[in-house]
Order: structure tokens, then sequence, then C-alpha cells
């Protein structure tokens, strides 16, 4: 067994995991948190985006917008990974063959490096454009881009529960 | 009651229309992603709103004009809520009309919209009322954003109590 495998074997036959199995309320009850905590990550990533497109929030200087809207969305983010790793622990072998939740975390990995991208490269000269109504091509493009990300992230999620039959 | 609306959902479920929603696989999936994504934005309007009459939100707007940011754009989402969500009942109807948690959900939501209408329009109209009244906005904001989650929760709850 690779080590890959003895940690998720690790997770899965944990008490934890085994009482979120077993337990008929925890199941529905962490996935709730989740569906709560991943709205205000879309939620409050879409409104920065929406003002990178220039769609939205337009008198607001971007990096103004973006302090104030970000530590709710890591905070939400911090949540939804937490509950999200509880249930994937309850049924990792099975997460982990199901295609879409692996384009899930692929997704999740590529929003990240737009972000990451974004910070580095187009967000370098930020208070030459940040106060302007309609930000520069780049800019829109990041924006752009994750809105679709997120709005694929979240298809997947529900896609996940359609093609893993025991987890309705 | 609960005969009729057995009955009803049985009528409903057999029209050529929600055939179409039960046999397309693609088509419930869809609508619930739809729905999932507008249900970020009404929740997270209304979050951030909230946020701000605790000053934790852009302190240095008027709460007047981030109302009128974050709480105008959530009726038309709402609307979209209700259209994607009925055509989820016509889909699945014994899913939520059969279902004391769909009914927990419409009662929240009905609270919901009044507290946030309530709420929004007060600070609109007469921008100085809440000034004075800070402990009342407070718990306004406290309730609104707790029945706003118990939407949330009831919503995902349904998958787990509809009837066999």
């Amino acid at each position: 067994m690779s080590l890959f495998q003895q940690l998720i074997a690790f997770f899965e036959d944990s008490s934890i995991a085994d009482a979120i199995r077993e337990n008929d309320l925890l199941f529905p009850l962490i996935e709730s948190v989740h569906v709560v905590a991943i709205c205000l990550v879309v939620g409050s990533i879409l409104v920065l985006d929406l003002r990178l497109l220039g769609f939205a929030s337009l008198d607001r200087p971007v990096g103004r917008l973006t302090s104030a809207v970000l530590p709710l969305t890591w905070s939400a983010f911090i949540v939804a990974a937490c509950s999200g790793f509880l249930l994937f622990m309850s049924h990792a072998t099975k997460y982990l063959a199901n295609g879409y939740f692996i384009t899930k975390m692929a997704l999740i990995g590529a929003a990240g490096l737009n972000m990451i991208v974004f910070h580095a490269v187009a967000a370098r000269d930020l208070p030459k454009w940040e106060a302007r109504r309609l930000p520069p091509p780049r800019v829109r493009v990041a924006g752009a881009l994750s809105v679709l990300l997120w709005i694929a992230v979240v298809a997947c999620g529900r896609w996940i529960g359609f093609t893993m039959e025991e987890l309705q | 009651m609960e005969a009729l609306l057995i009955t009803f959902s049985k009528w409903l479920a057999s029209t050529e229309f929600s055939h179409t929603i039960q046999s397309v696989t693609w088509i419930i999936p869809t609508l619930q992603t739809i729905h999932i994504l507008c249900v970020a934005i009404v929740f997270s309007s209304a979050v951030l709103v909230n946020l701000r009459i605790f000053r934790l939100f852009e302190r240095d707007q008027p709460l007047g004009a981030v109302t009128r940011r974050f709480l105008s754009p959530i009726w038309p989402v709402l609307l979209i809520l209700l259209l994607t969500g009925s055509l989820l009942i016509i889909g699945e109807p014994r899913r939520s009309l059969v279902n004391t948690t769909f009914y927990i959900k419409m009662s929240l939501l009905l609270i919901a919209i009044v507290l946030t209408a309530l709420l929004q329009r007060t600070v609109l109209a007469s921008p100085g009322f809440f000034e004075k009244r800070q402990t009342a906005i407070r718990a306004l904001a406290t309730v609104s954003i707790l029945v706003w989650s118990g939407i949330l929760f009831a919503g995902r709850w349904i998958a787990y109590t509809q009837a066999g």
C-alpha cells in the first residue's frame, strides 16, 4: 500500500469517519454547514469579480473592496474546507473514485492559482487603475475566469451528489 | 390534506413536462446548480449588509449605500430562485410537496423576505431611523441571518426527509 493509500485508510477507518457514516444526523448536518460556507465563499468572491469586470461596486476602489470582503471569504473557506474534509473522510475511497470530486478539487486549485497570478501580476500596478470604473482587460479576464471557475466548482459539487448513489 | 397533496403530486409527476425534467438526466442537477448559485448571491448579500450593521464591513460607507448596493439585487435573484425551485418541484413533486421540511423552508423564506424588505425600506426611506436604535437593528440583523441560514439548512435537509 502506498503512503497515500495508507493515509486515506487512516482517515476513513478513524472513529470520526465512522461516526459520520453511522449517525443519521451528522452527515446532513455537516453537509448543511458546507453549503452555507460554500455559498459565502462563492457569493463574496462574486462581489469582487463583478467589481473586476466593471459590473458592480464601481464607486469602490478595488483594493478597498478586496480588503473589506476577503476576511469573510477566507473565514468561510476555512469552514467549507474543514466541513468538506469531514464529509470526504466518511467515504474517502468512493470520493477519490468519483470524477466530479477530482474535477472539483482541481477547479478549486485553478481558482486559487488564478487568484495568486492576479495578485502577483495583474494587481502589481493596482494603485494606477483601482479607482477606475472599468479595470484593464487583463484584470477583467482574471475576474471572468474566477466567475466561471467557481460556477464550475458548484456544478461539480452538485454532480457528486448524483453520481454517488448512497449519499443522495 | 396530505392525501390531497399526494394526489396532486402524482398528477403533476404524470404530466409530460414533469416527465421531461425527470428523464433528461442533466436537467435536475443543472437547475440545482443555478438554484445554489442564486442562494449564494442572496445569502452573501444579506450577510454583507448585516456585517455592515455590526460595523464589520465597509464602515466608511453609509448603511444606506451598502444596503442599496447589496439588498436591491436580491429581488430579481429571488425570482430566478422561485423559477428554478418551481421547476425542481414539477420534476420531483413528492420530494418537496409531501415533505414537512419543505414547508418549514417556505415559512422561513416568508419571514426572511419580510425582514429583508423591512430593513431595506426603513434604511432607505428614513436613513436616521436606526441611528439611535442600534440594539433594534442589530437584533433584526441577527434574526435575519439565523432565518437565512435556516433556509439553507432546510434546503439541504429536504433530500433527507422525502417520503419513501
